[in-house]
């Protein structure tokens, strides 16, 4: 039970800031771009510092890239049919390429070029846009905008809004920016030898150039070390694995208690030390496999029902969690099996018969 | 048959420390011989348990040696001590100790299975031991929903498992009443006695006295003849 609980808690924890983590790199997830260029202070794609135009050039003639676009990544407000307001994200994709544009499930993709074309996505946030049709209508800076594709994509945002994507210029025209209008730069490499040489030029210009997995781990880094999610993480975990601890140790310990005769009568036997130390690690491991198993089926039940009642419910179980989770069951169960196995080894067989 | 089985010769225990030392067994020398039952008997305290474990590699003495047949008990290291108990000898707990978790024949089984047998041949070897006492029909039943006779004979079954030459029974009638006591002791003499065992019996109910061949009457850590020759 206590391993069953410590489990559940910390595949609870740990599930939910890897839910919370897939959705804030969804932007770099979805777009699928190999490399990003950005400013060195982005900390995550929500908070982007725009590049001058010549960047975009600069990029292109760097030895090795195969072809470099421009992202836009913004937010605006949308005024929908009745009246109100609905804050989005923009996104603008390279007016050529279209690089990083969404799976569309209605809609033509090249109609993105038609006047005032967006292409909103179908997730978890859709219907806070009126759950729009191809043809809808809305209002964004007192442009006109027209719904002409339905997207999806592998994962939603964080911040719990919905998504329009456009193309850059489009994006930039409606959208009150900065002198500088190039969010991120996407850079397709020749091959991944490349990426070295290119992120040494571009951090000669001043910038950043990080790998897509680079990127999310830099999201992820921030969130964990700039805005306490860490923190809480970090005393959740403890907190379970202290909880697992102590249950478990006291109920490995009491049961050798409870059994302290019955495993003086097997050393009175003939049962040698190493066979009892065998027999204790492997109940803690068959308890601890048990707790484990269970506490991850407690924890995915859980979430499956909480994703059925909130579709937008940021909670996945990753490997990486299911081998922390394994790795605190390990050092539970041996911690418990050792305090057991200290007790069994000092019991005097002679005990059995003094009564 | 008259080889002898057990030779204690000098052995004493002493327990605590400065003004709490105090001598369990002092200097006690006996014999015992295949085939034959032996009962060591006296008041509580006497040092009869003592005794018992002494001879039966679970007590180390402060002095004296103990010989099973030709083997030098003490002279064993810790792990040779562990196979000797367990090729050697039986032991039947005065509480029986059998596994509440565990069928009646998988208590039998247990010597078994530390001796390295496959599962499926020591449950099955199992059954004959528990053929021997009489309780094949209870074999899948939990010690739990036994009688105290019943679990005394599982606890034999146990013990003659692991193919003893010697065989220690400590109180064997404490948990039982009058009649079951005599039936298990009358078994034991007849069925479980063998030319190459020795049974040594610990207890002071002189209602089974009968059925031993030789009583040792220990008082204050001392056989009372002196030499273990007390006859019954």
């Amino acid at each position: 039970m206590g391993l069953t609980f410590s489990v559940f808690l910390m595949i609870q924890m740990t599930s939910m800031f890897a839910g919370m983590m897939k959705k804030a790199s969804a932007t770099v997830t979805n777009t699928g771009a190999k490399v990003w260029v950005m400013d060195p202070a982005v900390t995550n794609v929500s908070s982007a510092i725009p590049m001058p135009d010549y960047m975009l050039d600069a990029a292109r003639s760097i030895e090795g890239v195969k072809y470099a676009v421009p992202l836009y990544s913004g937010g605006a407000l949308v005024r929908l049919k009745d009246g109100t307001y609905q804050p989005v994200t923009v996104l603008g994709l390279d007016d050529t390429s279209l690089f990083g544009r969404p799976q569309l499930i209605e809609g033509k993709i090249e109609d993105i070029y038609a006047e005032n074309g967006f292409v909103v996505v179908k997730d978890e946030e859709f219907m806070k846009l009126e759950n729009p049709k191809v043809g809808t209508e809305f209002e964004l800076n007192d442009n006109r905008g027209v719904i002409v594709g339905i997207a999806k994509v592998p994962a939603s945002g964080l911040f719990g809004i919905p998504t329009l994507y456009t193309t850059f210029n489009r994006a930039v025209q409606y959208i009150p920016s900065m002198r500088y209008t190039i969010s991120f730069i996407l850079i397709e490499p020749q091959s991944a030898a490349a990426i070295p040489h290119i992120r040494e030029e571009i951090k000669r210009l001043g910038y950043d150039v990080v790998t897509e997995e680079g990127l999310i781990d830099r999201i992820t880094n921030w969130y964990m070390f700039h805005t306490g999610m860490g923190t809480n993480l970090v005393i959740m975990t403890t907190i379970s694995f202290i909880v697992g601890l102590s249950i478990s140790g006291q109920t490995f310990y009491t049961f050798v208690l409870e059994n302290f005769e019955r495993f003086g009568a097997l050393k009175a036997i003939g049962a040698k030390g190493r066979e009892l130390v065998f027999m204790i690690f492997f109940q803690a491991v068959i308890t601890g496999l048990a707790g484990y198993g269970l506490g991850i089926g407690l924890c995915a039940g859980l979430i499956a029902l909480a994703k059925l009642r909130v579709p937008d419910y940021a909670s996945i179980i990753t490997y990486g969690n299911l081998v922390l989770a394994l790795g605190m069951v390990v050092v539970i169960s041996a911690f418990s099996g050792y305090i057991a196995v200290r007790k069994v080894l000092k019991i005097d067989p002679y005990d059995i018969f003094r009564g | 048959m008259d080889t002898v089985a057990i030779r204690a010769t000098g052995v004493t225990k002493w327990f605590g420390q400065g003004d709490a030392k105090t001598c369990a067994v002092k200097d006690v020398s006996f014999e015992a011989r295949f085939h034959e039952m032996l009962y060591i008997v006296g008041p509580s305290g006497s040092g009869k348990t003592t005794l018992l474990s002494m001879i039966s590699g679970i007590l180390r003495p402060d002095t004296g040696t103990v010989r099973v047949e030709d083997t030098d008990v003490w002279a064993l290291k810790e792990n040779a001590l562990a196979d000797f108990r367990l090729q050697r000898i039986g032991f039947v707990f005065q509480d029986f100790h059998l596994f509440p978790t565990l069928t009646t024949v998988e208590n039998v089984a247990i010597p078994l299975v530390l001796k390295r047998r496959e599962w499926d041949d020591a449950i099955k070897e199992g059954m004959k031991y528990l053929e021997v006492v009489g309780l094949t029909k209870r074999a899948k039943l939990n010690p739990t929903r036994l009688s105290g006779g019943e679990q005394q004979r599982v606890a034999i079954a146990r013990a003659l498992a692991s193919g003893p030459d010697l065989m220690i029974f400590d109180e064997p009638t404490a948990s039982l009443d009058g009649d079951t006591g005599k039936k298990i002791v009358d078994f034991v003499k007849h069925d479980v006695l063998t030319d190459h065992r020795c049974i040594v019996v610990v207890t002071h109910d002189d209602r089974i006295y009968e059925y031993a061949d030789r009583i040792l009457h220990m008082e204050d850590g001392r056989l009372m003849d002196g030499k273990g020759s007390a006859d019954a």
